[in-house]
């Protein structure tokens, strides 16, 4: 083996709490990365696997310092660098590419400037081939027109663009090292997969050594050759990717990957109860041992050693052989069925336009601008899932506010129970303002920071039930119960609870009210996994028993299938499917759900998503025809710019609106199926 | 571009439209008129029907607003109640005086504020951030009046350095007023150079913590280099607001400065033709410093839009 690119050895890295005392958040992380190899890093959020990417560039955030053990690249410790050293390596031989470029690309220069400004730092070249090498980086990384893009501002690129520059300008110095902290996180599941395809190309051209940071196990599988499992700041299991994800020695990572939902699972991922401990309180013994399931006194008492395994992973666990009997799939409850017939909620021909023709617009008779949605008819039965999906800009956030009355509707009807529901929530009566309740993605945004827990849920109590001292109280303390949180969290403030907690503080409120119909918006998206699967389990568990209708928004297939009974997919504002779960997660599909089911990245080695489309970002539907017309990997040609495509009907309910009708799609998709399973 | 433009212009004259019709309401609600602070006790009978008469005084407010107004536009703000003198000449001169006292404060105190607000920034906690920044608090706290008389105190009356009153009269070309504008200046310089401090200090802050310096630092990219390049064009966008309402600050609100050192600027000016109830003038300077506040913010947010790519797009797509 060739000597190590990138190795840390024995690195501690802690911060001074408020107590004085110093916190660690990485604790004797050891690990190498040779030449051509890449390894990943996953962990929950708080794991440290961020601090330890940007600490093997000698870089460690405000406030943070390296207590003991070194970070090496090429066998020179980057720690006892000088600056002007420092300076040298970073950017040119050992390159980051950045979580969310869009704000790690200076907003006030152009994209021409800032890989020119790499270019200049590193590469060596003279300053009259700078443009030409910039072009030529653009258009390696797959940014269409080059030239335009070069001139660009960031905010003036999509997502993906975006991303797709700052490779660029990581390969700009021709790195040898390349540290990828969370580069996908946030981007559509067609741009991730191209952009995971595009880096599996680089690094395979250039034989590069990677460390990947992720939370996404999906995307370990498909540029890593090896993984380590980051918790509390330590490196709990380390191995091949197949040892990893097919039979993980470590009951963390058996937890975590119970916990991922699975397009091809209908049932509800298991939540991985607890949290991980905060900097400095692990304690003596095993950091996990509050959470898992197999602990044994000694766990408490001694700290596990990395050891190795005859399988060639080492991990950080008394009790290795006693964890492999842990489940990591498919052991969740199935997400019931029953419902009534009656529509709770029918959305009739809804057409939603955020631009309202101004009146100099009216006078000089300019053609109102197409509508963002169009066309949607939708009916929501009684104890129902809808789930909608599509990537960013399909408008399935859109007709939520539609729904919850925050954004006029330009033509249609919504009704709820069969009565017409004005436009705006100043028009609706109090009752139906009761009865459909909006959770947010965000808690952080969506709960006041200055309101405790109880003057949260009181807010829907007192408005809508009128409860007032002992009533109020004791009804609280019961809603926050039914959410697993204990009557102690009453008079915390959203600051001190974690995101899973301030998520179901959100749900409760949104349940005080006691609704039939709740509208969720990406509620799991801002959540570690592990989270995210408890925030499932309650959302159905609470169907369960109130017999609540929801509508469930979210660019996560898995997700949407692991929770709803029926899904609709939109793009561009327009239905392209609708049907019942497994028959829209199976054949024969729209071509547009073809695209994102095979853009889905599972976290299995053995299975690899299929690219059928670009993706290319459309800021508005077309005027005319299909709405996935530029798209269409199917597209069978001026039928489709012109003619609105017909509904094809098929079983259980199953709509498909393409111009090609269920049993051509049927023929046509099933060859490609069939080629995966083989795979 | 050019739309926006006309846009912003056309939005920026309705609202001195609006604010001279406030004032010109507002003088007209009160109690009396010119000629009755004009006359004085004689202000009765025949003697107040003739002078109404003269000025005009008779004709509907609605026709006497749009003389004004046609009058103002064209720098015409009639002749002064008391004196006859004209208002236009008496106002210019004045303005030139607070032009000339702005001009100053302005050229030493915003390169010096953004300068101490970027030093401060950028050795955030360290022992000269501690000392500017303490320091900067004493002089927006302490009151105008206060840090002018121990000036005068310590530079005029101990040191005899500087003279400690404006003498000079008001109608002087502006070279006379040297040197006895320079305390002044520097009360002037002090708070506002404090303000503009604390918010370029906040701005440098939060700028240098952001992802884009971090991403830039990773990138092998020089430390003055990203300051300069990366860090400040952004950092400093948002001091062009606070130099803009300080300018304004400036022309027409610092009568306490001009009181203690018998400047001859607009400020004192005001209080004196308010204490006179000379109320044409009164109109005059109300109208002059709503314009420069109008004038003023229009600029600063032109300025930014231009050196701003984000908004610059986003006017853009707005058309």
């Amino acid at each position: 083996m060739s000597a190590p690119m990138i190795e840390v050895r024995g690195l501690s890295v802690g911060f001074t709490g408020r107590s004085g005392a110093t916190l660690p958040v990485l604790r004797d992380i050891d690990l190498t990365v040779a030449p051509g190899e890449s390894l990943g890093l996953v962990g929950e959020s708080g794991s440290g696997k961020s601090t330890l990417a940007l600490a093997a560039m000698g870089y460690l955030k405000r406030g943070l310092r390296r207590l003991e053990g070194s970070a090496l690249y090429r066998g020179e410790d980057m720690f006892a660098k000088s600056r002007s050293e420092l300076e040298a390596v970073r950017g040119g031989k050992l390159a980051l590419i950045p979580q969310n470029s869009g704000q790690s690309l200076t907003p006030t220069l152009r994209i021409g400037a800032q890989l020119g400004e790499a270019l200049r730092l590193h590469a060596g070249l003279p300053a009259d081939r700078h443009r030409a090498r910039v072009l030529e980086l653009l258009g390696q990384v797959r940014l269409p027109d080059p030239e335009a893009i070069f001139d660009r501002f960031p905010h003036e690129l999509s997502g993906g663009q975006q991303q797709r520059a700052a490779i660029a300008m990581a390969l700009a110095g021709t790195p040898d090292a390349l540290l990828l902290d969370e580069p996908t996180t946030g981007l559509d599941v067609t741009t991730q997969a191209h952009i995971l395809e595009l880096l599996r190309e680089i690094a395979a051209e250039r034989g590069m050594a990677m460390v990947y940071v992720s939370h996404d196990l999906g995307a370990i599988v498909r540029v890593c050759d090896r993984v380590a499992v980051m918790y509390a700041g330590e490196i709990v299991l380390q191995g091949s990717v197949r040892q990893v994800l097919k039979a993980p020695a470590h009951p963390y990572a058996r937890g975590l990957l119970a916990s991922i939902p699975r397009l091809s699972d209908p049932a509800l991922p298991v939540a991985l109860g607890g949290r991980p401990p905060a900097p400095g309180q692990a304690g003596a013994g095993c950091a996990f041992v509050d959470r898992c399931a197999i602990a044994q006194p000694r766990c408490r008492t001694e700290h596990p050693a990395l050891t190795p395994l005859a399988s060639g992973d080492a991990v950080r666990c008394h009790f290795p052989a006693e964890a492999q009997t842990l489940p990591i799939a498919g052991q969740g409850t199935a997400s019931d069925d029953a419902r009534g017939e009656a529509p709770v909620l029918t959305l009739d021909d809804l057409s939603i336009s955020y631009s309202r023709p101004g009146l100099l617009d009216r006078l000089m008779g300019r053609a109102a601008a197409v509508p963002t949605v169009d066309d949607v008819a939708l009916t929501v039965r009684r104890g129902e899932t809808l789930g909608l999906v599509g990537e960013s800009g399909s408008g399935k956030s859109t007709i939520l506010k539609t729904v919850a009355g925050l954004l006029g509707a330009a033509g249609g009807e919504i009704r709820f129970e069969d009565t017409p529901l004005p436009g705006v929530v100043e028009q609706r009566r109090p009752d139906q303002l009761r009865r459909i309740q909006l959770v947010f993605q965000n808690p952080d945004d969506s709960l006041n920071p200055r309101q405790t827990v109880a003057e949260i849920l009181e807010q829907p109590l007192k408005l809508y039930f009128g409860l007032s001292g002992q009533a109020l109280l004791d009804r609280s303390t019961e809603i926050l119960e039914r959410v697993r949180l204990g009557a102690h969290y009453l008079d915390r403030l959203p600051g001190q609870l974690s995101g899973g907690e301030k998520q179901r503080v959100a749900i409760a409120r949104a349940f005080a009210a006691q609704p039939d119909l709740v509208l969720c918006d990406e509620v799991t998206s801002a959540l570690d996994v592990s989270v995210q699967a408890a925030v499932l389990d309650l959302l159905d568990e609470l169907q369960r028993t109130q017999g609540t209708t929801y509508v469930f928004v979210s660019h996560d297939l898995a997700v949407v299938r692991a929770l709803s009974d029926r899904v609709a997919v939109l793009y561009q504002g327009r239905l392209c499917e609708v049907g019942p779960s497994d028959k829209v997660y199976g054949l024969p599909s729209h071509p547009y759900t073809e695209v994102l089911l095979g853009a889905v990245l599972e976290p299995d080695p053995d299975v690899a998503p299929r690219l059928t489309a670009d993706d290319v970002v459309e800021l508005s539907p077309p005027a005319r025809g299909c709405a996935f017309q530029r798209r269409c990997p199917r597209k069978l040609g001026a039928v489709c710019e012109t003619d609105t495509p017909p509904w094809h009907m098929g079983a259980g309910g199953h709509a498909v609106r393409c111009h090609i009708d269920l049993a051509d799609l049927a023929a046509a998709q099933a060859p490609a199926q069939d080629a995966v399973k083989k795979a | 571009m050019l739309r926006m433009l006309l846009r912003r212009l056309f939005l920026g004259a309705v609202t001195v439209v609006i604010v001279s019709v406030i004032i010109f309401a507002g003088v007209e609600i009160l109690p009396g008129d010119a000629c009755t602070a004009f006359l004085e006790r004689e202000a009765q009978g025949k003697l107040l029907e003739n002078c109404r008469e003269a000025q005009g005084l008779n004709r509907p407010p609605f026709e006497r607003y749009l003389d004004w107004a046609a009058g103002a536009i064209q720098g015409d703000f009639g002749v002064s109640a008391n004196g006859a003198k004209s208002i236009a000449e008496l106002v210019g001169n004045r303005l030139k005086n607070s032009l000339l006292l702005a001009a100053c404060a302005l050229g030493v105190g915003v390169p010096l504020a953004i300068v101490l607000g970027v030093v401060t920034g950028l050795w955030r906690d360290k022992g000269i951030d501690l000392v500017l920044s303490t320091g900067a608090i004493f002089a927006m706290t302490i009151p105008e009046f206060v840090s002018a008389t121990v000036l005068i105190l310590v530079f005029s009356v101990w040191l005899g350095w500087l003279p400690g009153i404006v003498l000079t009269s008001a109608s002087a070309p502006a070279a006379e007023f040297f040197p006895e504008i320079l305390l002044p200046v520097i009360v002037l310089s002090m708070v506002m150079t404090a303000h503009i401090l604390r918010m370029v200090r906040s701005s440098v802050i939060e700028v240098m913590a952001g992802d884009y310096v971090q991403m830039a630092t990773l990138k092998g990219v020089p430390y003055w280099r990203i300051v300069f390049v990366h860090a400040l064009p952004n950092a400093l966008l948002p001091a062009i607001n606070v130099v803009a309402l300080t300018v304004a600050w400036l022309l027409g609100g610092v009568v306490v400065v001009e009181v203690v050192f018998n400047y001859p600027g607009l400020g004192r000016m005001m209080i004196d033709a308010i204490s006179d109830r000379d109320l044409p003038v009164v109109q005059a300077i109300a109208l002059i410093v709503a314009t420069v506040y109008v004038g003023v913010n229009l600029t600063a947010d032109l300025l930014t839009m231009v050196l701003n790519p984000r908004l610059r797009t986003h006017y853009m797509r707005q058309r």
